[in-house]
């Protein structure tokens, strides 16, 4: 009852201030545009499969700039494609050569491609029976870097404007002393809580829908997964930024203070949600990676997106973001102490 | 007579700093009972003590009989803070709508509940407009009419009447004198002294200490001052 007030009251806020509306809805979708249009590539050292090869191909392959990994069957170098450990692999079909892609990254695909490339023109000079077979296990030749990022960026835009709006707007209950005559009523602190939760969950929602459908059917990005899947994700990323932004936003003063949260919480998160590939990194900077709930939320999206994977193969990234929305809820009806002792 | 509101031996510490010094005091049925005292002096303090907002470092607060802070007894109470609590995003009526469905009120009873708050504090033709279109005077008696919604049976009330003109803060003060006939107890903090005249009981705070309390006429006829401001500053060791 309590919660749908607070609710009810969220909502009507939202609807007075058109201009919030429209920066949680539109903004987004201006952005993912301009992303779309003016998107290159970057270079990558491809990890590949061999199986079987002969020597001398192997050796050769050496010298290019990949790193290789031995398997003694297509299934097991299929399996470690899979799991993401190669991005390809090479075996030998009726003495051709065939390649097999991962797929789902473009830059990495072209990496691998060039590298092979020169390979066969090395072996074979001109002959037209060595020519490699290129095969995807994921995506296509025709998928561009915009479908490999545009499902991070999905997720960026559902993470970074919930937390902004939730965290300011959480922030101004406090200074204009609402928050006080709030307590003062006999509102418990977790039906606060929950109130905010549920009131911006429907916006987040809403937003989660506009955003996914924007970037499949009219920008085009690339989509072999479930859109049900997607919003799964999208609506628990935004709980982790809600919470999230709620709880930061007791540590500041004023929306400029909170605006200082932009650089310290968000912009890392981007640099290691996979929008960089963050095998080129440190291994401890790796480890940094997975207090990230983006990072989550990003290897979520690209799964359903690109890979077509559902929701039970992805259920380990679930459970994590639906835990960094508990801690935080959590934190956030102890820091509402702070304000009332009961 | 019951005391509704029973301070004893109260201390407040923020850090080092003692603000309130072992007040002591007790309000009945009935009642209205004035708080005044300088700026800085606890008044707002005390308050939310009684408003179960806050915690005492020692000492008790007890309000019907339950000790405070108790969340149960926040539906019971009525309470106006200093500064104006209100969503200047939201009408006038999604306000009052908000906060009455906090303190449990619904369908037909809170439109009509808000609707005589409203023309309690003489609002009614302001219902629909946006807060941030508000002046000063009219948020505080928004606040004031969100403060009545539930009919609370004890009204604490952080100077209801700064910014409200003479006339508008007479007609109050009859509602107010109205609902204490009908058994609210109410307490209020102010600075201005005609004001305190109309209370029932004075409680003088000087630097977190309750230095006097009393009728007014008593206060007066004590320290042989011919009006509340003399008696305060008297009871503060200054002679007029
Ligand atoms: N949370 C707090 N932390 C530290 N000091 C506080 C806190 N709240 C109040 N004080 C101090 O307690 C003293 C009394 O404050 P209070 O707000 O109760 O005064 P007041 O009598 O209501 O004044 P005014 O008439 O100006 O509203 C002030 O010196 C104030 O600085
Ligand atoms: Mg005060």
């Amino acid at each position: 009852m309590r919660i749908v007030a607070v609710m009810n009251r969220i909502w009507r806020q939202f609807l007075h201030d058109k201009r919030t509306l429209a920066l949680m809805l539109i903004a987004p979708l201006l952005i993912l545009t301009l992303v779309a249009l003016v998107f290159n590539g970057n270079t990558y050292k491809p990890k590949i499969g061999t199986v079987h090869l002969p020597d001398p191909i192997v050796q050769s392959l050496a010298t290019t700039n990949v790193k290789l990994y031995a398997y003694d069957s297509t299934a097991n170098a299929l399996d470690a494609m899979k799991k993401q450990r190669i991005d390809a692999y090479i075996a030998l079909s009726d003495g051709r050569p065939e390649i097999m892609l991962e797929g789902s990254d473009p830059t990495i695909n072209k990496a691998v491609l060039l590298d092979m490339q020169s390979l066969s023109q090395e072996i074979s000079g001109e002959s037209q029976s060595l020519r490699p077979i290129v095969k995807y296990l994921y995506g296509s030749p025709t998928m561009t870097s915009f479908d490999s990022f545009g499902p991070v960026l999905i997720g960026f835009f559902a993470f970074f404007f919930v937390f902004l709006v939730s965290g300011i707007s959480f922030l101004k209950e406090r200074t204009t002393g609402t928050l006080e005559r709030l307590l003062a009523t006999p509102i418990r602190r977790w039906e606060i809580v929950t109130g905010y939760v549920g009131g911006f969950g429907v916006f987040t929602m809403v937003q989660a829908i506009l955003i996914a459908w924007y970037s499949v059917d009219v920008l085009g990005m690339m989509m072999v997964g479930q859109m049900l899947s997607l919003l799964v994700v999208t609506l628990l990323l935004s709980m982790t930024a809600l919470t999230l932004g709620i709880f930061l936003s007791s540590f500041a003063t004023s929306e400029f203070q909170m605006m200082q949260f932009i650089p310290l919480v968000i912009v890392p998160q981007v640099f290691f949600s996979g929008l960089f590939n963050i095998d080129t990194m440190a291994t401890w900077l790796r480890w940094l990676s997975k207090v990230m709930p983006l990072y989550y939320g990003a290897d979520a999206m690209r799964n359903i997106m690109v890979r077509g994977e559902d929701l039970g193969a992805i259920w380990l990234d679930l459970v994590v973001l639906l835990g960094f929305s508990a801690a935080f809820v959590l934190l956030n009806v102890l820091t509402l102490r702070k304000y009332r002792k009961v | 007579m019951a005391a509704r509101i029973e301070v004893k031996h109260v201390h407040r510490r923020f850090g080092n700093k003692t603000v309130l010094h072992d007040i002591s005091m007790d309000v009945g049925e009935s009642e209205i009972f004035g708080l005044l005292g300088p700026s800085g002096s606890g008044k707002t303090t005390l308050v939310k003590l009684i408003a179960g907002m806050d915690r005492p470092s020692s000492g008790t607060v007890v309000v019907e009989g339950v000790q405070m802070p108790r969340l149960d007894m926040l539906g019971r109470i009525g309470y106006m803070a200093q500064s104006d609590a209100l969503y200047l995003e939201l009408t006038a009526r999604e306000n009052l709508a908000f906060f009455a469905s906090l303190f449990g009120l619904a369908g037909k009873e809170k439109r009509l509940r808000m609707e005589e708050v409203m023309s309690l504090v003489n609002l009614t033709d302001a219902m629909n407009r946006l807060v941030s279109a508000y002046s000063g005077g009219m948020k505080r008696r928004l606040s004031l009419a969100i403060a009545l919604l539930h009919r609370p049976k004890v009204l604490l009330l952080d100077e209801p009447t700064v910014g409200i003109d003479p006339v508008l803060r007479m007609s109050i003060w009859r509602e107010l004198r109205a609902m204490c006939q009908d058994g609210t107890t109410i307490v209020v903090t102010t600075h201005v002294m005609d004001e305190a005249e109309k209370c029932d009981r004075l409680g003088m705070i000087r630097d977190g200490r309750l230095i006097a309390t009393g009728t007014p006429a008593d206060l007066k006829r004590d320290t042989e001052a011919s009006t509340i401001e003399e008696a305060f500053l008297a009871y503060g060791g200054v002679r007029a």
